[in-house]
């Protein structure tokens, strides 16, 4: 009823089922089923979350046990939190500094004139198509303290004198330990980001440049880093959110550990409620984590919006 | 016109996605509940033959090793035998895995019929919010209480109402490699804490690393807090902190702690042991390349899966109790231990009950004692235990005058986890012994508000 109504108020076809409307509703339908599993998996868990942080509640049966904000006051003012923050702080810097500029570099190389790229390309983002588990499996295996399980001790122990290193036994190691194996797992897909950034730079206006006598590194900072501005954008904001929400690798190869040297806002949440039986401070946690991100996403997309330079050209 | 059948079609569609979303859910509960309606399945003959309506058990144990898996599946595939219409899926997992998976399927109400448990505070926590079913009246009836060690099976119970049944039981204590130790020139076991020192000096010295833990997994580190405390505290000291009367900042868990922190200082374990899991320890072991390890009833069984050859440590292997503490308040034999057994899940049918009666019988126990995965707690399986080390831990189980369960287990979870996270900080040297004992303090005191 509705349709036909706003069909008439349209007025467009005298046939009787008006365009516009149509239109509309046959979206408004294939939308449906999109919408239907975004409200059921995405808002109302968040919902639920919503509510059950107001709780002390272990997760079973019915949360009876309102707290209001203490479950707030707690995480904000517990150390551990703090150290988790702190931990996906140097993730994100990390990634930032050193990822992907490394990255960036490699997708210059392989991207352009490197004999045999295609095979290096393959190669490097091999990683990216592993499972998180996986990775993880593989790394514990290689960064095992015994040099008779682990390869990378067992190399190192070939040099006289050295003694294995507790990569991720030894507390002030463990993050920088895990950085080196996020970054052989996400590197890869920032090479293919940048290297499909590279190609969308027409040649002509690096040739214009070259002949108007840029040097190499002129034409790298003027020419190629501008253009590539939006891949660069899209690119960071992949990794700082992908730091954030670090889980499953850290929890697999650490729990977070020892003692809580490469702790997490994730593993934090998760240590909360499904080790500690404490869901209710779990569901807050999780509620803190979101708002973080969605803070970032919403003021980096706002304060470095899309910009398009080649679309004039 | 044909934009009309588009909507039309597009419309059926989407109905038909939201039907067969609805369908197994709808058709499949009130069929499995109550077949007996006779009605809408007349055309089906299966239905009228008056067989035993068709039952799933679903089963959730941490066994994992070759033999252990085979006699639960042998056992299981006899119960079908004998009951066709029953049909029991069985889920073996790794102890970590399983309490992961086993914390959120409990959270979304749904336990598994039958599952491992070490009862006390976890068991607790779940029979409070309403997961177990109670089986206190089919222990009474028949005399299947009777069957089981009255200890053992008191560790499955809570305010009065039983919710499980015990599998086996049995106490933490050192399993040492015994050509690492004749190696290193030691003669004899230590039967005190200076003699255990003394010792992992001269292991030390033969460059053998002295005990394995993982430090990573967090109870396997928090026994040794533990059984510390139940040496230099005894059972005084922990009642008193348990009741209130006393805390867990009283100086025997204080005392803990820093000779805890001594053994750590002293290099006695194996590198790396800071991120080292269970399965790391055991290999360690398993494969010679740690003395000593404090560990339960289960390690024997363990060493086995996580060896190069599958042979383990069989016929290298000893066992001796946590050494005395001259001085402490604890007897010698006090022991810290606990079991494992099977709980009830409230959804559980009849045929389940009588399928973990089935499992838990004197033949089923004695096979259990045979491959030496269960210290039997159903009297007559003892014939079974033929392993000279399991016998052992039998025998320190029935003589410990005071028994502690892990206090993992028999402390609130949200407790016992702060134990486990305490201890490793312990391990670590991030806390100092009164910080570690002043959490573990704070915890239990927020717990009990």
């Amino acid at each position: 009823m509705q349709i036909g109504a706003v069909g008439k108020a349209g007025g467009e076809q005298a046939t009787g089922f008006p365009v516009r409307a149509g239109d509309r509703s046959v979206i408004f339908f294939f939308l449906l089923p999109a919408f239907a599993l975004f409200f059921i998996f995405l808002a109302f868990p968040i919902i639920k979350s919503v509510y059950y942080s107001f709780f002390d509640w272990a997760g079973f049966g019915p949360a009876v046990d309102v707290v209001w904000l203490d479950n707030f006051k707690r995480i904000l003012t517990d150390q551990v939190f703090i150290k988790a923050v702190v931990n996906c702080l140097i993730l994100i810097v990390l990634a930032l500094l050193v990822q992907l500029p490394f990255s960036l570099a490699l997708a210059m190389l392989v991207g352009r004139s490197l004999r045999g790229r295609a095979v290096f390309r393959t190669i490097f983002f091999m990683p990216y198509v592993l499972s998180e588990v996986i990775t993880a499996a593989i790394w514990l295996i290689l960064l095992n303290p015994m040099p008779a399980r682990g390869f990378i001790n067992a190399v190192i122990t070939l040099i006289p004198g050295a003694d294995p290193v507790l990569w991720l036994a030894d507390p002030s190691l463990v993050m920088i330990s895990i950085f080196v194996v996020l970054t052989w797992k996400y590197f890869g897909l920032h090479l293919l980001l940048y290297m499909a950034g590279l190609q969308s730079i027409p040649k002509e206006i690096e040739e214009a440049a070259v002949i108007d006598g840029a040097n190499k590194r002129q034409l790298f900072f003027g020419i190629i880093l501008p253009l590539l501005s939006s891949t660069i954008r899209t690119s960071v904001w992949l990794s700082v959110l992908g730091s954030l929400q670090q889980f499953a690798l850290i929890w697999i190869m650490t729990r977070g550990g020892p003692v809580n040297s490469s702790e997490v806002m994730s593993t934090y949440m998760y240590r909360y409620s499904f080790v500690r039986f404490d869901l209710g401070y779990g569901s807050a946690v999780a509620i803190i984590l979101l708002l973080i991100s969605l803070t970032f996403s919403v003021a980096y997309l706002r304060l470095f919006p899309q910009r398009d330079h080649l679309s004039g050209l | 016109m044909s934009r009309k059948i588009y909507m039309f079609l597009s419309l059926l569609a989407i109905l038909a996605f939201a039907l067969t979303a609805c369908g197994p859910a709808a058709t499949e509960a009130p069929a499995a509940e109550e077949p007996a309606a006779e009605e809408p399945a007349a055309e089906e003959p299966v239905a009228e033959e008056p067989a035993a309506e068709p039952v799933t058990i679903t089963w959730w144990h941490i066994q994992t090793e070759e033999h252990q898996v085979a006699l639960w599946e042998g056992l299981a595939a006899e119960y079908m035998a004998a009951h066709p219409n029953v049909t029991i899926e069985i889920t073996a997992l790794e102890n970590e895995a399983f309490k992961t998976k086993l914390t959120t399927v409990m959270q979304s109400n749904d336990p598994p019929d039958i599952f491992q448990s070490w009862g006390g505070g976890v068991m607790n926590e779940y029979a409070e919010a309403g997961l177990l079913k109670d089986i206190t009246a089919d222990l009474a009836a028949g005399g299947w209480g009777d069957t089981f060690a009255p200890g053992a099976l008191g560790l499955y119970a809570y305010n009065g109402v039983n919710y499980g049944v015990p599998r086996d039981a049995g106490i933490v204590g050192f399993w040492y490699n015994t050509e690492l130790f004749a190696q290193a020139g030691i003669s004899a076991p230590p039967a005190t804490w200076d003699e255990l020192v003394a010792d992992i000096e001269l292991l030390k010295d033969a460059g053998i690393t002295p005990i394995a833990v993982g430090a990573g997994d967090k109870w396997p580190g928090a026994f040794w807090w533990e059984y510390l405390a139940v040496r230099i505290g005894g059972k005084a000291a922990f009642d008193a902190a348990y009741s209130r009367s006393g805390a867990f900042t009283d100086a025997p868990f204080v005392q803990a702690g820093e000779m805890l922190q001594e053994l750590v200082a002293m290099d006695a374990f194996q590198p790396g042991f800071l991120a080292a899991t269970w399965g790391d320890e055991a290999i360690a072991m398993a494969n010679s390349n740690a003395a000593m390890d404090l560990m339960g009833q289960w390690a024997p069984g363990a060493f086995r899966e996580n060896s190069a050859d599958g042979v383990g440590l069989d016929g290298k292997l000893g066992w001796f109790p946590f050494p005395a503490i001259p001085g402490g308040a604890g007897g010698a034999v006090d022991a810290l231990g606990g079991g494992n057994g099977f709980v009830v899940g409230i959804n559980a049918e009849p045929e389940a009950i009588d399928f973990l009666k089935f499992i838990s019988s004197v033949d089923s126990q004695t096979a259990q004692a045979e491959i030496g995965m269960s210290v039997p707690v159903v009297a007559g399986a003892e014939v079974g235990l033929t392993d000279a080390m399991l016998l052992q831990v039998q025998q320190g189980l029935s003589a410990a005058e005071y028994f502690q369960l892990y206090y993992d287990q028999y402390l609130p979870p949200a407790v016992g986890s702060v134990v486990n996270d305490a201890v490793a900080g312990l391990f670590a040297g991030t806390l100092t012994p009164e910080e570690a004992a002043q959490q573990i303090d704070d915890a239990y005191a927020a717990e009990l508000q």
